[in-house]
């Protein structure tokens, strides 16, 4: 099922090779690249981190130690100011940023807290994901082909970690269609809105991919959970399509076309759009330094590419990743754009719907 | 019956995986990484875990297993040895042990404390891995009626704990454990995400304060000074009295003790969510409601001592099952550990269970053979390690200072660690010093975040669940779990005020002179207005609730106090002073003389960045305070300084920069 992934990456990580190769001089023998992300050592941040680390060690020119660095703190923004901070000839190599959806969000908010840019990071690496909305059998039974004008009289509660979080993509969304989803807030990971659902406290949630394969497959395959949508992945183009892990699954696009009271255009849309391509196909990114020379940049795309090529790469990746794209290169210069460049309009109705209801503002 | 046919052969399988020479030998390396992180107050076994992890990657599943299970295992065991010979809680797995751990210390039984301690922990870590053999084929639906409902009355059994640590006057707990509850309550809310007693021009403190810092602030920096005042050793020069042989004996008596707080231990560690932290506070108050002599805790009772480690260790066993059988992390640790099991290639969750019974039962069973070997070698080095409190405490005394800080420095990183580290410790120091309940804070603090956000969200499913119909509410709010569950905590907080009078926790103080107790409660009382005020400011109900309705009772209680203090006479137990007789009455030196030793190592680091400041307060400290030769002062300092840059180096972190630090590019460990 995700043939098609392995196929996208080895094409680009080609095309990158193909144009990146011009005889590189960054050098990192017997030095430490620091991988530092704005995270504590339990979230997914630090299982994406800690999986690449090994890999790019090997695949750097001169093997240097890779390791992982946290600095928490601030809903992620501490570490990120801290690395606009940083000019790329304090390190000169050794040091490398991930950063997430949650330092994106506040960024796109104009959280008060944020002072980074991303336009003035060079990125290297660009993580995808995707995420699966489910409910109870005897909801889904209410659902009318993709038609979910059937759903809008039922009430829904559900484990929510805040909305001004990544949960804000299927809040909004389930709002656009029509539904009436009262959020529990402050749970404190996606894994206890999981357990919620399954004590029967909730009934209604979303999973991101890796999460839904692992622990919500086996629900569903024994009947106790129904998928409804997915949020969809982006094609070369920038348009919303199937997820290529769950091909059979609607995406949120088909469900809104298909159900009268929600509209695929307009203001609510775009901003839903905007939101959720900075939270899934761009959530996580690898970044260099602002001042980054070409070599430096180039030296790291190859070894991204290099990793992401490995032909046991698919394998091992399936577990901590899920079967998300990873892009380097020109892809994820424009994944960068579309994840963090969002129009004022989109900014300003999420910031007012956040505040009309659920009363958050961010001063 | 079905059960037992798949579970013999995976377990026999599990048993002959384990059993390797090479298994064995990751496993003994583990246990001792363990062991030597785990002594480092502050740091366990994330810290731990995270220096193993990058080497995960393409070992072999067994052996990768062993080295991670053997490192988390130990961890609970070898923290013991700061709270019981620092009087540092090593994590907050071990602060109960504190209480009565380190008056055995001092009484000059640390081995006996020690012994008690392992030999607890190993039965506990037995206990757990048994139970965790049957129970993790059967423990879903156990999970699965754990719901928030469930979870709020178990945090509320844990405050009513509250009540038997009150000490002799209850209301003075009530307080304390209210102020707890409302420094829990800094930052931004769970819920809505307001700010609370916070400003985003300082983001420290957005985050709220850390346990760790809260655990060393309130507990160790008030000894350490207490006892560098007196300038004498911990054991105060006596003979080590009782050896290690004794704390077995000590356990052993106490067996059915110990099985019960094993059972409270797997019981609590099993839900997920709770997180370890209350499973040790439960067994002691249960320890102490069960037992009929009440009269040495606080002062020394091995009891005291059994109790919490018989829990903790078994809590890990009960900790695997919700982070195995849901991929839902127990505690921080757990949630490293599922990280690394992704990295061998094991997917935490139903399946594993399912597909890898096998690898499942490797781990339940490498965690008990790990307690073995880390208690048996915790128990042989208790004896020798036991000698340290004879050691003169002022030349202990800067290196603690020097661990407390870095371990402080590694919750956030900032020097406003630090700060908060000072300002915590004052709090502790002023809270011991006029005979307010510590633990009653701490559990306060510790249980803050629990107790806000599930009532929160019980009460807006219980609303949800009401608005379906009054059956399918109450069936929610009144499942017979809760129903015990709250039944219990009646009873323990009725045992617990009828016996916490003859049961001062921290040994007895004498009252004194009024003006300085008084100022203490108008300080607190002025803290607790002010937060009461805050929250009155916040929009969202959701997030101004709680901490006005703790503020609220917090109030109560101080102006009830304040009432008492106007009417009571000079010797009334209100008054309570340790500066006017005693230990701290008669010391050396004075308060703040020694406390700004401390101090000055602060704003030295926040000048000089720590290691520079580390060397001169090192160097002078040796020269000056202890007298010592500048030859002695010197070699001592370079090997406070070695030792701290090793640790520092071999898990890859910083320490704190100072303002030179911004003028010019310093190589580690200067930087």
């Amino acid at each position: 099922m995700n043939t098609k992934n392995t196929a996208l990456a080895a094409s680009v990580a080609l095309a990158c090779s193909l144009t990146g190769s011009a005889a590189l001089s960054l050098d990192l023998t017997g030095k430490t690249v620091d991988f530092v992300i704005p995270f504590s050592e339990t979230g997914g941040s630090a299982r994406w981190a800690n999986f690449y680390a090994p890999l790019l060690s090997e695949a750097l020119p001169g093997n240097p130690t890779v390791v992982v660095k946290y600095m928490p703190g601030a809903g992620s923004t501490k570490g990120a100011n801290w690395f606009q901070s940083q000019d790329y000839s304090d390190s000169e190599g050794t040091l490398i940023f991930g950063s997430s959806g949650s330092t994106q969000f506040p960024y796109l908010l104009d959280d008060p807290r944020v002072k980074y840019e991303y336009g003035d990071w060079n990125v290297v690496l660009a993580s995808g994901t995707g995420g699966v909305a489910f409910l109870p059998p005897d909801l889904a039974g209410k659902m009318n082909g993709l038609d979910a004008t059937g759903l809008q009289d039922t009430d829904f509660i559900w484990g929510s970690q805040g909305a001004t979080r990544l949960d804000l993509v299927p809040l909004l969304g389930w709002e656009m269609l029509g539904m009436s989803v009262e959020p529990v807030f402050g749970i404190k990971g996606r894994g206890d809105g999981r357990l919620m659902f399954e004590r029967g406290e909730a009934n209604i949630d979303y999973q991101t991919s890796a999460a839904y394969l692992k622990s919500v497959v086996p629900l569903v395959e024994a009947g106790h959970a129904v998928p409804l949508m997915t949020w969809g992945a982006l094609d070369a183009d920038g348009n919303i399509v199937r997820d290529p892990t769950f091909p059979d699954i609607p995406t949120f696009k088909e469900i809104c076309e298909a159900t009268p009271s929600c509209e695929t255009s307009g203001d609510a849309w775009e901003a839903w759009k905007a939101f959720f391509i900075a939270g899934f196909p761009v959530q996580k990114m690898v970044f260099l330094p602002q001042g980054a020379d070409q070599d430096a940049i180039d030296t790291y795309t190859a070894a991204f590419n290099e990793v992401t090529a490995r032909a046991d790469f698919k394998e091992l990746s399936e577990n901590t990743l899920g079967v998300y794209p990873q892009m380097t290169g020109d892809t994820a210069q424009s994944m960068l754009k579309l994840g963090t460049e969002v129009p004022a309009e989109a900014k300003d109705f999420v910031k007012k719907w956040l505040l009309d209801t659920y009363g958050v503002s961010l001063k | 019956m079905d059960t037992l046919v798949t579970a013999l052969p995976a377990l026999q399988e599990a048993f002959a995986l384990i059993l390797q020479p090479a298994q064995i030998m990751y496993l003994v390396l583990g246990v001792l990484l363990g062991l030597s992180v785990g002594v480092f107050p502050g740091l366990g076994g994330i810290a731990g875990l995270s220096l193993v992890l990058p080497f995960m990657f393409g070992m072999d599943p067994v052996s990768g297993l062993a080295l991670m299970v053997g490192l988390v295992a130990v961890v609970p065991t070898s923290d013991t040895f700061a709270s019981v010979l620092m009087g540092i809680p090593g994590s907050s797995a071990s602060q109960a042990t504190v209480l009565d751990g380190f008056p055995m210390a001092r009484k000059g039984e640390a081995a006996r404390a020690l012994a008690a301690a392992f030999a607890s922990s190993l039965f506990g870590g037995l206990f757990g891995a048994t139970v965790l053999t049957g129970l993790i084929l059967v423990a879903r639906p156990l999970v699965l009626a754990f719901g928030t409902p469930e979870m709020l009355a178990i945090t509320l059994l844990g405050l009513s704990m509250v009540a038997i640590l009150a000490g002799t006057l209850p209301l003075k707990g009530v307080a304390a454990a209210c102020l707890g509850l409302l420094v829990g309550t800094i930052g931004e809310a769970g819920a809505g995400g307001s700010l609370r007693m916070a400003t985003y021009d300082i983001p420290y403190l957005t985050d709220g304060i850390k346990l760790v810092i809260v655990g060393l602030g309130i507990f160790a920096v008030p000894e350490i000074i207490s006892l560098l005042r007196q300038d004498q050793s911990i054991a105060r020069g006596s003979q080590l009295g009782a050896g290690w042989a004794q704390g077995v004996r000590d356990w052993f008596e106490n067996r059915w003790l110990s099985v019960r707080c094993a059972v409270i231990g797997v019981v609590v560690g099993v839900i997920p969510g709770l997180g370890g932290s209350v499973v040790d506070w439960i067994a002691y108050g249960h320890t102490v409601q069960t037992a009929k002599d009440k009269s040495g805790f606080g002062k020394g009772d091995v009891r005291g001592v059994v109790g919490p480690e018989s829990s903790n260790n078994a809590k890990e066993g009960g900790g695997l099952v919700p982070t195995l059988i849901f991929g839902i992390p127990g505690s921080g640790s757990m949630a490293i550990f599922i990280g690394g099991l992704g990295l061998l290639g094991f997917n935490a969750g139903p399946q594993m269970i399912q597909n890898d019974l096998d690898v499942t039962y490797t781990v339940v069973w490498s965690l008990a053979l790990a307690n073995v070997v880390g208690a048996g070698l915790c128990i042989a080095l208790s004896g020798p390690i036991s000698r340290l409190t004879t050691i003169r405490f002022t030349l202990l005394a800067p290196f603690l200072f020097m661990m407390i800080s870095f371990a402080a420095f590694q919750s956030r990183q900032s020097l406003g660690d630090l700060v908060t580290l000072f300002a915590i410790g004052l709090l502790g120091i002023f809270l011991r010093r006029f005979d307010w309940s510590r633990p009653a804070f701490l559990i306060g603090f510790v249980l803050s975040s629990q107790a806000e956000n599930f009532s929160n969200n019980a009460h807006q499913i219980a609303t949800f669940k009401f608005r379906k119909g009054m059956d399918v509410g109450l069936e929610y709010v009144a499942s017979p779990i809760v129903i015990g569950i709250v039944v219990l905590t009646i009873i323990s907080v009725v045992l617990g005020l009828r016996h916490s009078k003859q049961m001062p926790t921290e040994g007895p103080v004498v009252s004194g002179k009024k003006r300085a107790p008084v100022i203490f409660l108008l300080l607190m009382l002025a803290y607790t207005v002010t937060a009461w005020i805050n929250a009155a400011l916040i929009d969202l109900t959701s997030d101004k609730i709680f901490p006005l309705t703790v503020g609220t009772v917090g109030i109560i209680a101080l102006v009830l106090l304040l009432i008492r203090m106007m009417r009571a006479p000079e010797d009334d137990p209100i008054f309570a002073d340790r500066e006017t007789a005693g230990d701290d009455g008669d010391a050396a030196h004075g308060l703040w003389a020694t406390l700004s030793w401390f101090g000055a190592l602060l704003v030295l680091s926040s000048l000089l960045g720590f290691i520079l400041a580390l060397m001169l307060f090192l160097i002078t400290f040796f020269r000056i305070r202890a007298g010592l030769s500048w030859a002695r002062s010197a070699l001592l300092t370079a090997a406070g300084i070695a030792g701290m840059c090793f640790v520092a180096s071999t898990l890859n972190r910083d320490f704190p920069p100072g303002l030179l630090q911004e003028f010019i590019d310093m190589p580690w460990p200067f930087k």
